[in-house]
């Protein structure tokens, strides 16, 4: 008789467990695309003095308004600086501005959220009614008006005051979301159960609506990114974000390069597309979280 | 078209654009239409600094003596004045003045109406700016002999006291009327210039109508002008759409091959060492900004030969000199010039000279903060090739871009290392140029703080001076001293080009944009 265990006999049954990853590829391969872009973008940040052929801000007046050529894969600007490595650069910029802003925005919206939906009542209300002034401005006219109002403040090569600006108008938005999401999870039991263990408010919102609301978070954030890049771009192409002559996508496109863009269309069109594709990229793996994460749409 | 062929094509513009005019017989009659971008703050000549005032104001007045003539040729002659002489002692000035002529109320214009108009700069009333009062301080006393005659005694010698007779801020008013009301002038336009003020519409337009009773008989030749008051962005749209004939600021090297390329031999261009600079300020009050070794390290590090025609390609800055503009006759012989830390032709030598220099005053690796103006034109771009000159000799820079009101605040609370900033003045004029590099003592504008009083001992010298030769010779050695000691260092000198419909004849560019926008010679070939 063969010596056979009650977990050999169940073994075929039990479902092999498939690596996330790969099920993440075969049910959101658009996802998977926009996550292939992102990590690209994020190798060229990293890499960025290594990839890049030549200093971002190396002006060469031996090359002015050159075109695309295997010296300068992508052409160079009126000062002779190198596109292709301005853009590598700029990756760095992007990244950096969109996701610090991006992660303060959220974070501090999921509190504000968690909060207003945990306690209810007058907080709730005060806080709602906060939200509603924010969410009732345009967001690049509250960015800017806060970039007008703070000024610049440089630490660590990066205007803080610039990723607040950019944070600002994605904290309402966040703190509904996150308000919703509180307001069903504070009816569960377990919260019931921590409140009659008499756990402090803080460490129930913190230590157990806060992390259940963590999905909702991550596809907001993904989904913010790509805003922030949109926005820091748009205000530095209006000449309030990052200034010259940082390499910065916005700031390709903005200034006197509208002055070029007949002679040298490149100055133009990569940054543009630079900026369309991050964005792109952002919302596709947004999108893909969100379904691949979000219970009901897996019904 | 590429971007070169652009460019040559606008030069050689620009090199045919003043030959026919010339030969051409005046027509009579038709009605300028000009840009102006900006809006005048007052319509007040004594009281602002500003273009904007000027352009739509200057052709209904008139002034003791102008500028005339392009921009290598520029030359003092008398409007209101027919002659004028200078004492031995360059303490007196005496003016013969035109007779029969008249304002637009028709009251006769009298050696009355200067002295009350010079004695309104020199001590405005209150509720009266007069933003040139510095400059007049060496008037001491205005005497009229007779209707036609006018003396200035001066308290000390100013040997550019010509010049701000033909200053094109120093607008004549009518005595009668300042008695009346010394505040008239921002209140209403009236002069005896060659066009009559019509109507300001402000943030739309200004219309002038010619003046019957202009002294010179045949002039002006215009019927008038309209003057639009619109964004600069909007000069070469307008051009194109033929709504304007003429900005006379100036346009960038884009917008002028763009005006080319789209419209043709429709377009004259002219163009000229301007004079109006890029000037970098060191904040002598920080350290190591006081160490004349960083300082020169610096301004060495800056190949301004190289840099000067690329910038101009795609700039408004482009030319090498000192503390005069380009070709000035102030200026120092290019010779002598490139004898000087920061402007010898071997770019090489000068950047290790730079680092030598740097490591010696023990910050090899300096970091500083260049503050500038957000003014994409042309400050961005001095800004950007600063910090690439500076990067080469191992200069780390952050580039504080401010609003221009914050970068006045940064300047003048000496919250900067180092500070874009221009001088620009309406004429060559060694106390005009050297004004704002001089002491902290002497200057309320010398923002690189420095304390150097030879610079002012030297300066006061050479308004003292009434023999040309000798002045000269004393501006010259104020020149070559202040370069050396790099306080404030010349970056590069503005390029103005402006761009006019071909039909604008009789109008030649000036080194200046305060200057020589009278209209009396202006006409129309249509």
């Amino acid at each position: 008789m063969a010596d056979v265990t009650a977990g050999d006999a169940f073994a075929d049954k039990i479902p092999k467990r498939t690596n996330p990853i790969v099920k993440f590829i075969v049910a959101q391969p658009l996802g998977f695309v926009g996550f292939l872009i992102v990590l690209l973008y994020f190798v060229l940040a990293v890499g960025a003095q290594w990839i890049a052929p030549y200093h971002p801000e190396e002006v060469d007046f031996g090359a002015m308004l050159t075109g695309p050529s295997p010296e300068h894969l992508f052409g160079t600007d009126q000062y002779g600086r190198d596109v292709f490595s301005r853009l590598v650069y700029g990756a760095r910029t992007a990244l950096a501005v969109g996701m610090l802003s991006a992660i303060v925005g959220c974070t501090l919206g999921a509190i504000l959220g968690a909060t207003s939906g945990y306690f209810g009542g007058i907080i709730d209300n005060v806080i709602q009614r906060l939200v509603d002034i924010m969410l009732s401005f345009p967001i690049i006219v509250l960015a800017m008006v806060v970039v007008a109002v703070l000024g610049r403040n440089m630490i660590a090569g990066i205007d803080a005051n610039l990723i607040v600006a950019i944070a600002l108008p994605m904290v309402p938005k966040m703190a509904r979301i996150a308000r919703s999401s509180t307001l069903s999870i504070a009816q569960m039991p377990f919260i019931d159960a921590a409140r009659a263990a008499g756990y402090s408010h803080a460490r129930i919102v913190l230590r157990h609506i806060l992390p259940n609301i963590v999905a909702p978070y991550l596809i907001m954030l993904t989904a913010f990114i790509a805003q922030a890049i949109l926005l820091e771009a748009s205000l530095s192409f209006l000449g309030l974000g990052v200034t010259e002559p940082t390499a910065a996508w916005g700031l390709m496109l903005s200034g006197s390069s509208a002055d070029f863009y007949q002679a040298a269309p490149w100055m133009i069109l990569f940054p543009g597309l630079a900026i369309t594709l991050a964005v792109f990229a952002f919302n596709l793996l947004g999108d893909s979280l969100r379904d691949w994460l979000d219970p009901k749409m897996k019904v | 078209m590429s971007f070169k062929s652009i460019t040559v094509v606008a030069a050689l513009g620009a090199v045919a654009v003043s030959m026919p005019a010339l030969a051409q017989t005046p027509k009579k009659g038709g009605t300028l239409q000009f840009a102006v971008v900006a809006e005048p703050p007052t319509t007040d000549c004594h009281g602002t600094t500003t273009f904007a005032m000027v352009h739509p104001v200057a052709p209904q007045y008139s002034t003791l003596l102008k500028l005339t003539g392009p921009h290598d040729n520029i030359k003092v002659v008398g409007d209101l004045a027919e002659s004028w002489e200078q004492s031995a002692d360059g303490l007196t000035y005496t003016f013969k003045l035109r007779k029969g002529v008249k304002f637009h109320d028709g009251s006769d214009f009298t050696s009355a109406d200067i002295k009350a108009t010079y004695e309104r700069i020199i001590n405005p009333p209150e509720g009266v700016v007069s933003a040139r009062k510095a400059v007049h301080s060496d008037i001491g006393e205005i005497l009229t002999p007779d209707a036609h005659t006018v003396v200035f005694k001066m308290k000390q010698v100013n040997a550019s006291m010509v010049l701000h007779f033909a200053s094109p801020f120093n607008c004549v008013y009518s005595a009668a009327e300042l008695a009346k009301d010394p505040t008239y002038p921002s209140k209403k336009v009236m002069g005896t210039g060659a066009f009559q003020f019509v109507e300001y519409v402000k943030g739309s337009h200004w219309v002038g109508k010619k003046f019957d009773g202009y002294f010179l008989k045949d002039r002006p030749y215009l019927d008038g002008f309209k003057a639009f008051f619109v964004k600069s962005e909007a000069v070469v749209l307008g051009m194109r759409g033929g709504q304007f004939d003429a900005e006379f600021r100036g346009r960038t090297p884009a917008e002028r091959d763009q005006l080319v390329s789209t419209m043709g031999d429709q377009v004259t261009v002219q163009e000229g060492p301007w004079i109006t600079n890029i000037l970098l300020s060191f904040n002598t009050s920080k350290k190591p900004f006081d160490d004349e070794r960083v300082r020169r390290a610096l301004t060495l590090a800056i190949d301004r030969w190289g840099g000067s025609e690329s910038l101009g390609k795609v700039t408004l800055i482009k030319g090498v000199s000192g503390v005069f503009r380009p070709g000035a006759s102030w200026s120092l012989p290019v010779s002598e010039l490139e004898k000087i830390p920061g402007f010898w032709r071997d770019a090489n030598k000068s950047r290790e000279e730079a680092k030598r220099l740097l490591k010696e005053a023990g910050v090899p690796n300096l970091k500083l903060k260049l503050l500038n103006r957000t003014i994409a034109q042309p400050f961005t771009p001095a800004g950007i090739y600063a910090i690439d000159q500076w990067r080469r000799i191992g200069v780390e820079t952050e580039h504080v871009q401010v609003e221009t009101k914050l970068w006045f605040d940064g300047m003048a609370n000496g919250n900067f290392d180092v500070a874009v900033q221009n001088i620009s003045d309406f004429a060559d004029d060694p106390n005009a140029q050297f004004n704002t590099l001089l002491s902290t003592k002497a200057s309320s504008i010398a923002y690189s703080r420095h304390t150097d009083t030879r610079i002012d001992d030297l300066y006061k010298k050479q308004s003292g001076t009434v023999d040309p030769v000798e002045r000269m010779k004393i501006v010259n050695e104020l020149e070559r001293y202040t370069l050396e000691k790099a306080y404030n260092i010349p970056l590069l000198w503005y390029q103005r080009i402006v761009v006019n419909h071909k039909k604008v004849k009789g109008w030649e560019l000036p080194p200046s944009h305060f200057a020589g926008q009278t209209l009396v010679d202006v006409w129309l070939d249509q």
